[in-house]
């Protein structure tokens, strides 16, 4: 009772810090603060079709933040999150360009999620072996292969798989409609998406919270010298986990392609990935959490879009919140383990 | 250019490599005492729109850099804080700041938005100009490419011939043992965060003042503090290595721009991302040394023996494992 009166007191003291940083930083911009926090709740929740927006990027930001619970249980740092999504994107339009007009769609929907999840998987690969293999720094290898994909889905959309005509920035030409997943009217959301992300936070959670394989990743991230003497093969599980990862970012890529784009643009992964990392730390690393903070943090995204247009000021605010919000839940953790550490003496 | 002239090219890649060198160094600083600041790619970013709107609203080229180097000391030293004081991932704080201070920049820039502002000076040398070829190469620019140039040489001599300098090594390297010839480690790695942050300051000014002179979204620096990271480890936390790394960059940046006109079939942003993958080779080779079935290969060959001992380089043995006190 106590203790979960004194997490509900951290939390609360978590958004005020977090609200108090972002209003200075608005009222320094000279625009009204409470104006711009009604506009950002209007642009979110305001209506129906404002939340159909917001599941839209609930989606691919929970099933990234769903892959990056396997990598930093582990102790990894999957910043190649971003370019996984990228490439499930790509892999998954490769196999609609494949000429095969007799085909079942519900075959090649199958077969575009697969290639979707291995594109995503193979590229989270390349990180994990190298890390493994050549001691490059997750980091890094990451984040060169998120430059890599880019420049790839650039090139693809600039070269070889060009609009006819015109080869331009809106992406390549649009899917042929039975490749479309099934759109429900009333949010303008796929349920199947919809369904694929709940489906995919339940198996993260029991795998990480309830299987052997989830507590062996665990005790690896957080003593790999223990877990080394009771002979767990660490670089077979950080494999595994940047797989898992990397599988589910490349599924974020497949539903942006079929469910919302219905085509192949640049910025198919629309920085989700970037932001489900930050989405895990502010949940403290929790399976339950983190679709909720995921929530939030998709209405950030989406209310902040009308801000330019409303009250013309620039719609990064949204990430200067999620910005503030992850350093106060880092200075409240440390405030609560100096709290500890002081009953202790 | 469509002569291939050397003088040009060369002249082209070391004014391009001017803030890579000073963000690289400047992290080189920060490292060596032990602390890893990740949020190098959007404090160059933020210090980038502080330099622009400080120089463009007071009209001096000089309270821009100021400005700069403050907003870069502001970032880092909140970093140093949260990792050195607070105890918590350097990581996790830096990665944050690295999403965090880019927005943070867009936001409270928007007004400065494509608008005309002040430019640092071409400004050749004196004399130093008149040397044949080099002159043209090294002393025929403006003032960012001198103060690169100048930081090099600077923090060689600091990091290695001083005695703050060695207190800095000892600190990245064994901050218990600083501690009991009794300097405070954690105050020290303030300092050399606060430091490193300065010239991620000057790094961010020379883009918005020189390099890719104006602010906007996207200003175009975007991708360089992740290079300046890679470039400290290869240049194994030696600031000399670490800027020759830069001048590598610059090179294969500036070839990109030349291959573009040679492949115009190529759409221009595969040749803006070329360099990253390249980067993640060198990191592989860097790492070959540490591979013992390699070692053990080149143990025979004394001329790949060498090779490798000078490519690979030791992080201070303390890196990104903040010091506690009161474990003693």
């Amino acid at each position: 009772m106590n203790e979960k009166a004194e997490k509900i007191k951290e939390s609360l003291i978590t958004i005020a810090l977090a609200i108090a940083f972002t209003t200075i930083v608005i009222i320094l911009s000279g625009a009204p603060a409470l104006e711009t926090y009604i506009q950002i709740f209007k642009g979110s929740l305001g209506s129906k079709a404002k939340l159909g927006q917001v599941i839209q990027a609930w989606i691919p930001m929970t099933l990234c933040a769903c892959g990056l619970l396997y990598t930093f249980r582990i102790g990894l740092w999957n910043i190649g999150v971003e370019g996984q999504v990228v490439m499930g994107a790509i892999a998954a339009t490769a196999v609609f360009r494949l000429d095969m007009t007799a085909a079942n769609p519900l075959l090649m929907m199958t077969a575009a999620a697969l290639a979707a999840v291995i594109g995503g998987a193979v590229w989270a690969f390349v990180s994990g072996y190298l890390k493994i293999k050549s001691g490059v720094n997750e980091i890094f290898a990451g984040l060169g292969m998120n430059f890599v994909a880019q420049g790839l889905i650039l090139w693809l959309i600039f070269g070889p798989w060009k609009r006819p005509g015109i080869a331009s920035m809106s992406g390549t030409e649009m899917l042929p409609q039975e490749f479309w997943l099934p759109f429900s009217a009333f949010f303008r959301i796929s349920p199947i998406s919809l369904a694929g992300t709940v489906a995919a936070i339940i198996f993260t959670a029991v795998f990480l919270i309830y299987t052997r394989a989830g507590l062996k990743l665990k005790a690896m991230g957080c003593n790999p010298g223990a877990a080394h003497m009771y002979r767990i093969n660490i670089s077979a599980y950080m494999l595994l986990a940047m797989l898992l990862a990397g599988g589910f970012a490349g599924l974020a890529g497949f539903f942006q392609v079929t469910g919302v784009y219905h085509s192949l643009i640049p910025t198919i992964s629309s920085r989700y990935g970037y932001l489900a990392l930050l989405v895990v730390m502010v949940s403290n690393f929790s399976p339950w959490v983190s679709p909720f903070v995921a929530f939030f943090f998709a209405c950030l995204n989406v209310g902040a879009i009308q801000l330019p247009m409303v009250m013309k000021i620039d719609s990064s605010l949204a990430g200067v919140i999620q910005g503030a919000l992850v350093l106060s839940t880092l200075a409240v953790q440390a405030w609560h383990a100096w709290k500890l550490n002081k009953e202790k003496v | 250019m469509n002569s291939f002239d050397i003088v040009i090219l060369l002249s082209m890649v070391v004014a391009g490599a001017a803030p890579v060198v000073l963000a690289a160094i400047g992290e080189t600083i920060t490292e060596k005492a032990g602390v890893i600041n990740l949020s190098l790619d959007g404090g160059i970013l933020l210090s980038a729109m502080v330099a622009f709107a400080v120089a463009s609203t007071t009209g001096s080229i000089f309270a821009g850099f100021a400005a700069a180097a403050l907003a870069g000391a502001a970032v880092s030293i909140v970093v140093a804080f949260f990792s050195v004081y607070l105890g918590q991932s350097q990581v996790a704080v830096g990665f944050v700041l690295a999403l965090m201070t880019r927005d943070l920049a867009y936001f409270i820039g928007s007004p400065f938005s494509r608008i005309q502002g002040p430019q640092a000076p071409h400004l050749p040398l004196p004399f130093l100009k008149d040397i044949p070829f080099i002159g043209d190469v090294l002393f025929n620019h403006n003032v960012t490419v001198y103060l690169g140039l100048f930081s090099i040489f600077v923090v060689w001599m600091f990091i290695y011939k001083t005695r703050p300098g060695l207190k800095l090594r000892a600190v990245g390297e064994e901050p218990r043992a600083a501690l009991v010839r009794g300097f405070d480690p954690r105050k020290i790695q303030l300092l050399c965060s606060a430091a490193g942050g300065i010239f991620t300051g000057l790094a961010g000014a020379s883009f918005s003042l020189a390099v890719k002179a104006g602010w906007g979204q996207p200003q175009g620096c975007e991708g360089t503090g992740w290079i300046a990271l890679a470039l400290v480890i290869f240049g194994g936390w030696n600031p000399v290595k670490a800027a020759a790394g830069a001048y590598f960059f610059s090179l294969l940046q500036v070839l990109g721009i030349q291959f573009q006109g040679w492949f115009p079939g190529i759409p221009a942003q595969v040749f803006q991302v070329a360099p990253f993958p390249l980067m993640i080779f060198t990191l592989i080779i860097i790492n070959l040394p540490k591979n013992e079935a390699i070692s053990a290969w080149a143990e025979d060959r004394p001329v790949l023996k060498k090779l490798l001992s000078k490519l690979s380089g030791d992080a201070p043995t303390s890196l990104g494992k903040p010091y506690k006190p009161d474990i003693y």
